[in-house]
């Protein structure tokens, strides 16, 4: 009997605990919304066919969207979503563009008529500008999503690779010498 | 024994760093020859960015001539160090031009013509410097464009500037140069004691410190001597000479400091986390000219060496001669130079010419010969010997770390504590496959770097575009809330009334502004 009753009085002390804690340290938002969020290039190019990375990231969670269609995150994105949802990776949707090398919007000022559409095109607020005066992009947070592009009535608008400078060159990796076998991958 | 003791017995004792390479160092061919001064060239180039952190802006306009010791640039925002002109000069050009650099890269310069006048300008200077508080020093060392003349860049007041909650217990000066070949170090030493035992009082009294050493390797034979000589006379007798055994890389700060006290710089931490602060010697020459002298950085003391010039010597040169210049003075190359590497054998980067300017980090142009650059055996496999663990100062895993970083998975090299390692290169001179261990870290590292770019990037663009989300749904609801006013009050009051109201208003509007209606 007392057996019986210390069993049900530790079931009802377990249910409380872990009720309490359900309800005191609720997650908040979604985790995996969050986490495939984390892995997306936040260029919120729309190229995907949703509004923004974020969008893009609740469809996959949804199950809604397929992870193949980010193509400024290219290759290595979809691949990092493969292992996070253990999908199977595949190649980027060819419907949707290519993967292209990082660049950044640049407005040809002496074009500019001020139109002011592709500030309200932008999604990052990264061009400055007023009616009737000249824009500009600030580089460092354009993202390059081209999304200013087809609003410019006058076309000025470029994207331009930026050049290597001292502060982003890297090393690369050591080339192989011609004759030798590189070391091998012992894994 | 606690932190307190360990520190107050540094030089009784000595600990060991894990790994290291008893090197032959090669100094004492370039310790020979006198010191001279490499004189001043027709033409200097100036790189902007001198310093770790970003290129100060330049402050003087093509075709303005500037006096020696002239203040050429403007700090911005972020860590930076002022450049100065070496020599009374007109400014030539302001533009892209090449400099050392392993990249092979162009840098923004400032470009000088020695137009052979004397035109010279010293800054305010502090002669009785112990009367002053750390505030107006730290000036002078910002206004000398003061920066870690190891090698290292670091802007020099930020290393002295108090941090908060963390009090300085130590300051070491470290002279013990440990690459082979390069000797500037020491014969600045030899040539400059005295001031650089008052540099090292002026930076002990700006980051109010009682200990202060000057760490010298066992090799140097008689430096010891000349700096406590020099201690004496100047009765700088807070600052103590410690000698600490050759072994590479023991010029490492990390390495030194465990050396020394016995502790250990945590893993992505600093050494003013255990509340010492290093400098090197040539740094503490510089503070000493700045503060005393009101001299500003415009020149450095250059090992010239390897055999492939004929005549091994340190140079004092002005920043910006051409390294061809110091080449010169070295009696030029022989017929077995074959690589031209800056910087030291172990450390260093080669460069594709010689036509580029020293800046405040360049210690040594080293003209290597086949014997030292050719490798005995091919690049092999790695037979999994564990000599490069064994010799690695950061106790790292370097073969793990180079799997990784061969197969592309950089985060998992992030994860081995890549980023801890100080690429000395003892791995890769240790490695009986003779497999590029560093090339593949230092490729590892700006992976590593360019992917924390990114990420930063893209956590900015996520922020802005949610910004500009919140901004939009607030317009938004703001625009639907006055138009709900509008109808209602529409709905409740007098219409003819209102209806007036709109059309005087539009009337005021028309008066006011006939273009814009």
């Amino acid at each position: 009997m007392t057996g019986l009753l210390l069993l049900v009085s530790l079931a009802a002390l377990c249910g409380l605990g872990l009720g309490f804690a359900a309800r005191r340290y609720r997650a908040e938002g979604d985790p995996v919304v969050d986490r495939i969020d984390a892995l997306l290039p936040q260029t919120q190019c729309a190229q995907c066919g949703y509004p923004g990375c974020r969008p893009y990231a609740e469809a996959i969670a949804r199950g809604a969207a397929d992870i193949n269609r980010c193509p400024p995150g290219g290759d290595a994105v979809i691949k990092s979503l493969a292992e996070l949802l253990g999908s199977e990776a595949r190649p980027l949707d060819p419907g949707l563009g290519e993967h292209k090398p990082k660049a950044v919007a640049l407005i040809r000022e002496a074009e500019c008529i001020g139109c002011a559409l592709c500030l309200k095109a932008c999604p990052v607020d990264a061009i400055v500008g007023a009616a009737h005066k000249m824009h500009t992009v600030i580089a460092a947070e354009c993202t390059g999503c081209e999304l200013c592009l087809p609003p410019c009535p006058v076309d000025c608008i470029d994207l331009v690779t930026l050049p290597s400078t001292l502060t982003t060159w890297r090393w690369p990796p050591p080339a192989p010498r011609p004759g030798e076998l590189g070391p091998a991958r012992p894994r | 024994m606690n932190d307190e003791q360990s520190e107050l017995r540094v030089g009784h004792r000595f600990w060991r760093f894990p790994g290291g390479l008893k090197l032959r160092h090669w100094k004492k061919i370039s310790i020979g020859e006198a010191l001279a001064f490499a004189g001043v060239p027709e033409r200097l180039v100036l790189a902007l960015k001198q310093n770790v952190g970003e290129a100060p802006e330049p402050a003087v306009e093509i075709g303005q001539p500037v006096a020696r010791g002239e203040r050429l640039t403007r700090l911005g925002s972020g860590f930076s160090a002022h450049l100065h002109a070496p020599c009374s000069a007109v400014v030539e050009d302001i533009g892209r031009y090449p400099v050392p650099h392993p990249s092979g890269l162009e840098a923004d310069c400032i470009v000088l013509r020695h137009d052979h006048e004397e035109r010279s300008v010293t800054m305010p200077h502090l002669v009785d410097w112990w009367r002053h508080d750390a505030s107006e020093l730290l000036e002078r060392v910002i206004e000398a464009g003061v920066v870690g003349l190891g090698g290292a860049l670091f802007p020099t007041h930020l290393k002295l500037e108090p941090r908060r909650g963390l009090p300085m217990r130590m300051l070491l000066v470290n002279g013990a140069e440990c690459e082979p070949y390069i000797s500037c170090d020491e014969i600045l030493m030899r040539m400059y004691p005295q001031e650089l035992l008052i540099g090292t009082q002026i930076m002990a009294q700006i980051l109010g410190v009682e200990a202060a050493f000057i760490a010298i390797e066992d090799q140097m034979g008689a430096v010891e001597q000349i700096l406590r000589q020099a201690a004496v006379e100047i009765e700088a007798d807070e600052v103590e000479i410690v000698k600490v055994p050759t072994i590479y890389p023991e010029g490492g700060e990390r390495q030194l400091i465990q050396v020394l006290t016995g502790l250990e710089v945590p893993s992505g931490g600093i050494p003013p986390d255990l509340g010492i602060v290093c400098h090197n010697v040539a740094t503490a020459l510089a503070v000493y000219r700045a503060v005393l002298k009101g001299e500003p950085v415009i020149s450095r003391i250059v090992t010239v060496s390897g055999r492939g010039v004929e005549i091994q010597r340190n140079l004092e040169a002005l920043i910006g001669t051409p390294i061809r210049h110091l080449v010169a003075l070295a009696g030029g190359y022989n017929e077995r130079a074959r690589r031209l590497v800056v910087g030291g054998p172990m450390m260093g980067y080669a460069l594709a010419h010689d036509d580029l300017p020293v800046t405040k980090g360049t210690n040594c142009i080293l003209a290597l010969i086949d014997k030292d650059v050719d490798r005995p055996v091919p690049e092999l496999p790695c037979i999994r010997c564990g000599e490069c663990a064994r010799v690695c100062p950061a106790r790292l895993l370097p073969q793990q770390l180079l799997w990784h970083i061969q197969a592309g998975e950089f985060e998992q090299a992030r994860e081995h504590a890549l980023n801890d390692c100080i690429e000395c290169g003892c791995c890769a001179y240790a490695c009986p496959s003779q497999i590029p261990l560093l090339d593949y870290y230092r490729h590892g590292k700006g992976e590593l770097r360019a992917r924390d770019a990114e990420a930063a990037a893209a956590a900015r663009a996520k922020a802005r575009f949610e910004d500009r989300q919140a901004r939009l749904a607030a317009d938004e609801a703001a625009r639907e809330a006055r138009l709900q006013a509008r109808h209602e009050a529409l709905a409740q009051g007098d219409k003819a009334a209102q209806i007036e109201a709109a059309v005087a208003r539009a009337r005021a509007a028309r008066v006011r502004d006939p273009e814009e209606v």
